[in-house]
């Protein structure tokens, strides 16, 4: 019942707010994609409402809207976690083990690249390149740049930034493994 | 023929009055009692952490009293050097200053501007000719560069246009201006440029099919969509230098008859976005964009689109779907954009480093250009050094230098006594590149003959840790996920070569696995429209043409030469090496694999190792007591 009502007015706000944004765009096609990134940039991810707005303000079948959604990776359909890791696995970042990088990643956050942890509190993604190829392997945390990772680095990162919790979260880990 | 004399005149003298204000100014920055320190904040000076810098050095001026002016420019492409500052004080000779960081920073203020003392531990040399201390341009890369496209990067302020009028910026608009759209499109072509963005077309030729194919209005966009891993240069020109390029669009506007023009940057590159806007706000107040263009009666617009990350729109007709509001999706050519483009009108697209090219060319002519480079290709090259390479960065050279001058003397080999393998150039379209091709003289026509292309200029160095089967596997990853889908062979293609390619470093490899991979590769080529299906297989072809016995080592004997496919090897601890009352490795382990047994010696739980090499890291380099093995059933077994 709470859930229902949450969501509701997840579904309103987000609908007003696609509104708001697309009052300031004309009414042709070619303005779809920046309007996707408008919203996106408002509400962190394109909810459902949000973009049957999109479709029926440019007066465009929904598919079609939904088709660029999912075309390209800068769109996300799925609210995302407070704090966003960005693993980039460019060439130069391969090459000096940024599949590693990823790995530990995963490992300590317990998601996949696309996934956002139960709590909501971490959000874990590759990106192709970041153009800071000097610094690699790099990840992007929150928007900045973190170089010359290794995966004592990581955790490093995780208690330094986001200190207690995942300190707490790692104890109980290594009880969980002591147990073992 | 040229334009009316009335007309011409009106342009120089409007031209005139605004580097006249833009000269005042750059002197006045120059000249005036303050020291000038320029510190490099492009998104690579970030990431080294240059904001922190400028905030250190800010805080001690103000502690010790002192004045000085602060500038943030873009990169000069040492980025191995980043933060890099330079300090102009008077007296002195500009110097420029690597590695700083905060601590360094505030060195600089207190020892140079307080007490002439330039600290030339942290300098890199002087920017001019003097008899104090040696030019950085001496170093011997040098003599290989020719900087003709980053002249402004890391020298003047990108979100400044009196910086870039007054180093002679829009002098090349102001020239084309004067004279008539098809001189323009002649002397383009008699300099011999041709496409940046990888292919090598023509822009003359280009330019000129556009102004005569029928359709009103007509388009010309700049293609900043760079999306090859490990190419950055059209980044830091954008970053760095944003006038330039659009100013080259303009004149391509002129050029072929078009009023509208688009710049479509990646989203990723927010800091190239951000500049870019600056850049095309700060024409239009000066009134190098928009209505009646320095009074030459040429209205010319431009938008900025920002690009969504697609890699294969950097496809030029996937790319114009894209603008249109539409999947990147290309399509078939003929006909080409240039007489059938955005919303169906004639149009043309050119990459950021031929339009910055293009500015050059009209203000010092066609002959300057064409005496740089070779036969067939003329101008520079820019490649983004990556990899394991000492001087990562950028670099500008001629056409024709040959890859090793690039590598060894420009870019200082490799580092830590590593053995060369490969050069992987091109990105995700080109290929790898064994030492043996390293005299190749890199222009358009002889890296295509190697089997590789030059592309956008990506340029990663691999050394005797990489596998070579793992990066070409590494590159289908890449192209497969970002296949459009709309061919089938580039689809499944793709798909099925990625798989095999996994099969093979994951040990599931098989006889006749081999060929598979080079019939696809051919059918791959023949069965797809755009250059992102029919490049995709040149990282296979060329590792199997350079390195087919890696191959045969991982199928035959499940064996990675180069130790890096995970599933192929195992991290081991000698015993006989290992020292019993050192705890190195235990505490490193990231997954609690490592335990001492009943000797003291540390043994890793196979099962548990997730072979991050973390251990091989920690292990005291006076023991070496962690090797890599490969195949993994090298490991004695336990008794």
């Amino acid at each position: 019942m709470i859930i229902r009502e949450v969501k509701n007015q997840e579904d309103r706000s987000a609908r007003r707010k696609a509104r708001e944004i697309l009052r300031k765009f004309k009414r042709t096609r070619s303005n779809l994609i920046p309007i996707l990134q408008q919203l996106q940039l408002a509400l962190g991810y394109l909810p459902r409402p949000a973009m049957l707005e999109v479709a029926r303000y440019l007066r465009i079948p929904e598919i079609q809207v939904y088709g660029v959604a999912t075309f390209y990776n800068q769109f996300r359909l799925t609210p995302p976690g407070k704090h966003q890791v960005r693993v980039c696995l460019g060439t130069a970042c391969h090459t000096k083990g940024g599949q590693l990088i990823l790995e530990a990643w995963e490992r300590r956050l317990g998601i996949k690249p696309g996934q956002t942890t139960d709590d909501r509190e971490f959000d874990l993604d590759i990106v192709a390149c970041v153009g800071c190829c000097v610094m690699a392997p790099v990840t992007v945390v929150d928007g900045v740049p973190e170089g010359k990772l290794s995966p004592t680095k990581v955790d490093g990162i995780l208690l330094s930034k986001f200190g207690r919790e995942f300190g707490q979260a790692q104890e109980a880990q290594g009880r969980n493994n002591s147990k073992v | 023929m040229a334009r009316p004399k009335r007309l011409r005149e009106g342009i120089i003298q409007r031209f005139e009055e605004l580097k006249k204000q833009a000269r005042a100014s750059w002197q006045k920055l120059w000249s005036a009692d303050k020291p000038v320190i320029l510190v490099g904040a492009a998104t690579c000076g970030r990431a080294a952490g240059a904001q922190k810098v400028i905030q250190a050095m800010k805080d001690e001026l103000a502690r010790q009293g002192l004045e000085a002016e602060i500038v943030e420019v873009g990169c000069m492409g040492h980025c191995y050097a980043e933060p890099l500052v330079t300090i102009a004080k008077s007296g002195w000779p500009p110097i420029l200053y690597g590695y700083i960081d905060e601590d360094k920073g505030r060195r600089l203020v207190r020892d140079f501007l307080m007490n002439d003392d330039p600290c030339l531990e942290f300098a890199l040399g002087a920017l001019e000719e003097n008899e104090l201390l040696p030019s950085f341009f001496e170093l011997p890369r040098f003599k290989h560069e020719r900087i003709v496209l980053l002249e402004n990067c890391g020298r003047i302020d990108p979100e400044e246009i009196e910086h870039y009028l007054a180093r002679d910026g829009y002098a090349g608009l102001v020239k084309a201006l004067q004279r008539r759209p098809g001189e323009i499109i002649e002397e383009v072509k008699r300099s011999g440029l041709r496409g940046r963005g990888g292919a090598g077309f023509p822009t003359g030729q280009k330019w000129e099919i556009c102004r005569r194919s029928p359709g009103r209005p007509k388009y010309v966009i700049c293609n900043a969509d760079e999306g090859d891993p490990g190419a950055f240069m059209d980044r830091a020109i954008l970053e760095s230098d944003p006038h330039s390029v659009l100013e080259g669009l303009i004149i391509a506007g002129y050029a072929v008859g078009a009023r509208k023009g688009y710049i479509y940057v990646r989203a990723e590159y927010p800091l190239a976005v951000k500049r870019m806007g600056t850049a095309i706000e700060q024409a239009r107040r000066k009134g190098l964009l928009g209505q009646d263009i320095l009074g030459s009666g040429f209205d010319f617009e431009v938008e900025l689109f920002q690009g969504s990350g697609a890699f294969v729109c950097g496809e030029e007709t996937a790319l114009i779907a894209s603008i249109e509001g539409k999947p990147g999706l290309p399509h078939h050519r003929p006909p080409y954009p240039a007489t059938k483009g955005l919303f169906g009108k004639p149009t043309v697209i050119n990459n950021v480093k031929t339009l910055a090219s293009v500015p050059r060319i009209i203000d010092r002519g066609a002959d300057w250009f064409a005496s740089l480079g070779t036969e067939r290709s003329k101008g520079t090259a820019i490649f983004a050094l990556a990899g394991k390479i000492l001087n990562t960065g950028l670099t500008e050279v001629p056409m024709g230098t040959t890859l090793r001058q690039v590598i060894f003397d420009i870019g200082g080999g490799v580092p830590g006594g590593k053995r060369f393998k490969a050069v992987q150039i091109g990105g995700p379209s080109g290929g790898c590149l064994p030492e043996e091709a390293l005299d190749l003289p890199i222009d358009f026509d002889s890296l295509t003959q190697a089997g590789a292309m030059m592309g956008s200029g990506g340029l990663v160095v691999l050394d005797e840790d990489d596998c070579m089967v793992d990066i070409a596997r590494y590159f289908l990853e890449f192209t497969q996920r970002e296949s459009c889908g709309k061919c089938t062979l580039c689809r499944l293609g793709t798909k099925q070569m990625l798989e095999i390619l996994v099969d093979i470093t994951q040990g599931r490899g098989q006889e006749g696995d081999i060929k598979l991979l080079e019939e696809l590769a051919q059918d791959v080529k023949a069965g797809s429209l755009c250059a992102l299906g029919r490049t995709a297989p040149n990282p296979i072809l060329t590792t199997l043409r350079y390195f087919r016995d890696e191959y045969e080592a991982h199928i035959k004997e499940k064996r990675c030469p180069a130790l890096k496919c995970s599933a192929l090897i195992a991290y081991y601890i000698l015993p006989e090496r290992c020292e019993r009352s050192c705890d190195a490795c235990v505490g490193s382990c990231t997954v609690e694999a490592i335990s001492t047994d009943e000797r003291k010696i540390k043994v890793i739980d196979q099962e548990k190792c997730v072979k991050c090499g973390t251990c091989l890291e920690a292990c005291p380099p006076e023991y070496n007591a962690v090797v890599k093995l490969s195949p993994p059933d090298l490991v004695p077994q336990k008794k």
